[in-house]
């Protein structure tokens, strides 16, 4: 079995971001920036069914600007065997990105298409499932397990709203990873070194046939409305009577 | 400009979560039709055809549907879209199943999550858990868009929609549903409850959550948690709140041993009344919440449910 992996470089989880004072967008200048946190989990769950067998190679796709290749790279730390970047200079949608990811997998051909759900910048929860729609493949979203069979099938589990969803998956098919599928592990410096000297192709989106003008015009960020802190209150029966008697609410 | 709604459901009860969506199509300004595709769901395509402002209730009532498999009914919604100039559902994880699907088999750059309608072609968003609202126009002919239901309320009064019968598609056949395993629950669900009593990691064991539902039951709400609750196995997976979980709006958010991680922030911050109890006085729950307490868990919520049963 082959798997593909989606990578995101992004603004890391724990960092707050800065909007710009004119309002133009998010200044991500000389921020920490790191791999997407549920692209860990897709990753961790690739290198996973190679050394268990179920697979035989893991490449990863990654589509931003040149410095998403330390993203690959560490993503080749945890396991990975190659990667390919898509260089583009300007941001990406979902769906230029899914069409990006269908392009390669085009001649990759790939038994698994692996992604988060989620990338934590956009929130757009978006990518894998129109991948699939562009593929005509089946999805399984948002999975928080995943047992490739022998007869060429997977079953996962999703997470849902109201709990939990078994499905069975014909492959070739796209799965989104959820928080719980796996806990990724470190790279150890030995395999960082040896990441250095795992392939990585670089491509565009000119070279794969791809348009990815924008369909969304960015036309102002601002800040979210902030809460005020309130009061610290001196003891339980204290915060029962502002419940009933200030705030209204008991 | 005419707008279908993909309601939710589960072939028996519409979610309130539709009318949320129902709501922000309403507010595009154009016509609304909406479409209830599952199974033996006749009951469902009533109550959606009750919903205020719905001009017709589109019924695709098929086997292939019965359980909501992203693949037919994508097929199916897409299929129908000739007919309007905007398709939306609520940002829910069967709507973010589907949409994104739809979207891309009509060649659409979907509106993830918006939570105000600024013009039939311009919306806002939440970017960065919620740390941003980015207002962005589609340039798409077709708007395919999901809806953040905290931030549309339902409109009141009641319709007469007329229930008109759609084919069923063919089912590929590429997925095929196992189970499904609900969380019985008889509290409120979360996503509408008026109450929430949330737990974190600070309560410590699966044991001492039942201190969480305890006061979640006196005060008639729902329990929702942290990320790091549910992954410590306290609490199943669909009560996380969260930038990447359920986002709710409550009058009252009482948060117990949580730190206030921006990514739990994300999800709960639109509350009314915000309670953070937390040993930990600096933690930044409390700069959000509106009372704070500073104590142990173990001494201040039985304390609280003792007050409140007086
Ligand atoms: C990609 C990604 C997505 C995420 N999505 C979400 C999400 O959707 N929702 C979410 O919640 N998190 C999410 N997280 C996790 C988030 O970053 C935090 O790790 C998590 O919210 C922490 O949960 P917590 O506050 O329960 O635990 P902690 O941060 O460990 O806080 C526990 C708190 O309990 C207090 N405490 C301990 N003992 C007691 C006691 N006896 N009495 C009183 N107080 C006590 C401590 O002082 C502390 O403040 C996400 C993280 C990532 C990377
Ligand atoms: N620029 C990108 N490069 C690689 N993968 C991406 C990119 N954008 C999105 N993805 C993948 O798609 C998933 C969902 O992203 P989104 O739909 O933007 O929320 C991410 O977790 C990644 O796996």
């Amino acid at each position: 079995m082959k798997v593909l992996v989606a990578v995101k470089r992004v603004v890391d989880y724990n960092v707050k971001i800065r909007i710009k004072p004119d309002g133009s967008g998010v200044d991500t200048a000389n921020l920490k920036m790191s791999m997407n946190p549920f692209d860990e989990i897709a990753v961790e769950e690739a290198v996973r069914w190679k050394e268990k067998g179920h697979a035989a190679e893991v490449v990863l796709i990654g589509i931003g600007p040149q410095a998403a290749q330390d993203t690959l790279r560490t993503g080749l730390a945890m396991g990975a065997d190659r990667a390919v970047l898509v260089k583009t200079e300007t941001e990406t949608e979902p769906l230029a990105v899914a069409k990006l990811i269908a392009a390669v997998a085009k001649t990759e051909k790939p038994d698994v298409i692996l992604l988060g759900k989620q990338a934590i910048d956009d929130d757009s929860n978006q990518t894998g499932q129109m991948l699939a729609a562009l593929l005509g493949l089946p999805q399984g979203t948002f999975i928080s397990a995943a047992k490739p069979d022998e007869a060429g099938r997977i079953t996962v589990i999703r997470e849902i709203d109201g709990g939990l969803e078994t499905l069975s998956l014909a492959t070739p098919c796209v799965l989104t990873t959820d928080l719980r599928l796996n806990e990724p592990r470190y790279a150890s410096l030995p395999n960082i070194m040896k990441a250095k000297k795992k392939p990585l192709d670089v491509t565009t989106p000119a070279d794969l046939g791809v348009d990815v003008a924008p369909r969304l015009a960015l036309l102002k960020v601002a800040e979210p409305p902030t809460r005020k802190a309130g009061v610290i209150v001196g003891s339980v029966a204290e915060l029962v009577d502002k419940l009933k008697n200030e705030a209204k609410v008991l | 400009m005419r707008a279908l709604v993909i309601a939710e459901h589960d072939n028996r009860h519409l979610k309130p979560a539709t009318l949320a969506a129902a709501e922000a199509a309403r507010q595009l300004g154009g016509g609304v039709d909406i479409l209830v595709a599952g199974a033996r769901c006749a009951a469902v395509a009533e109550a959606a055809a009750a919903i205020p402002g719905v001009e017709t209730v589109l019924l695709a009532d098929d086997a292939v549907f019965e359980q909501a498999l992203a693949e037919p009914l994508a097929d199916l919604i897409a299929g129908l879209a000739g007919g309007y100039d905007a398709l939306l559902a609520a940002a829910t994880a069967a709507g973010k199943n589907v949409m994104p699907r739809v979207a891309a088999l009509l060649d659409v750059q979907q509106v993830s999550d918006i939570v105000a309608v600024v013009s039939p072609d311009t919306f806002v968003r939440p970017i960065y858990a919620g740390n941003a609202l980015a207002t962005v126009r589609s340039a798409d002919a077709k708007k395919v868009i999901t809806v953040r239901t905290t931030a549309f309320e339902a409109a009141a009064g009641s319709g007469a929609a007329a229930v008109k019968p759609v084919a069923a598609v063919a089912d590929a056949g590429l997925s095929q549903f196992l189970e499904r395993r609900v969380t019985e629950s008889v509290r409120p669900e979360l996503t509408s409850a008026r109450v929430i009593v949330a737990g974190g990691r600070g309560i410590g064991s699966d044991g001492a959550f039942a201190l969480v539902s305890q006061l979640a039951d006196i005060l008639g709400g729902a329990v929702g948690a942290s990320r790091a609750a549910v992954d410590a196995g306290f609490i199943p997976n669909d009560a996380q709140v969260g930038q990447t979980g359920k986002i709710v709006a409550p009058d009252l958010y009482i948060a117990v041993g949580i730190s206030g991680a921006i990514q739990h922030l994300a999800g709960m911050k639109d509350s009314k009344v915000i309670v953070a109890i937390n040993k930990d006085g600096e933690a930044p729950i409390f700069q959000v919440a509106d009372y704070g307490l500073v104590a142990d868990v173990f001494e201040a919520v039985p304390a609280l449910i003792d007050c409140l049963n007086r």
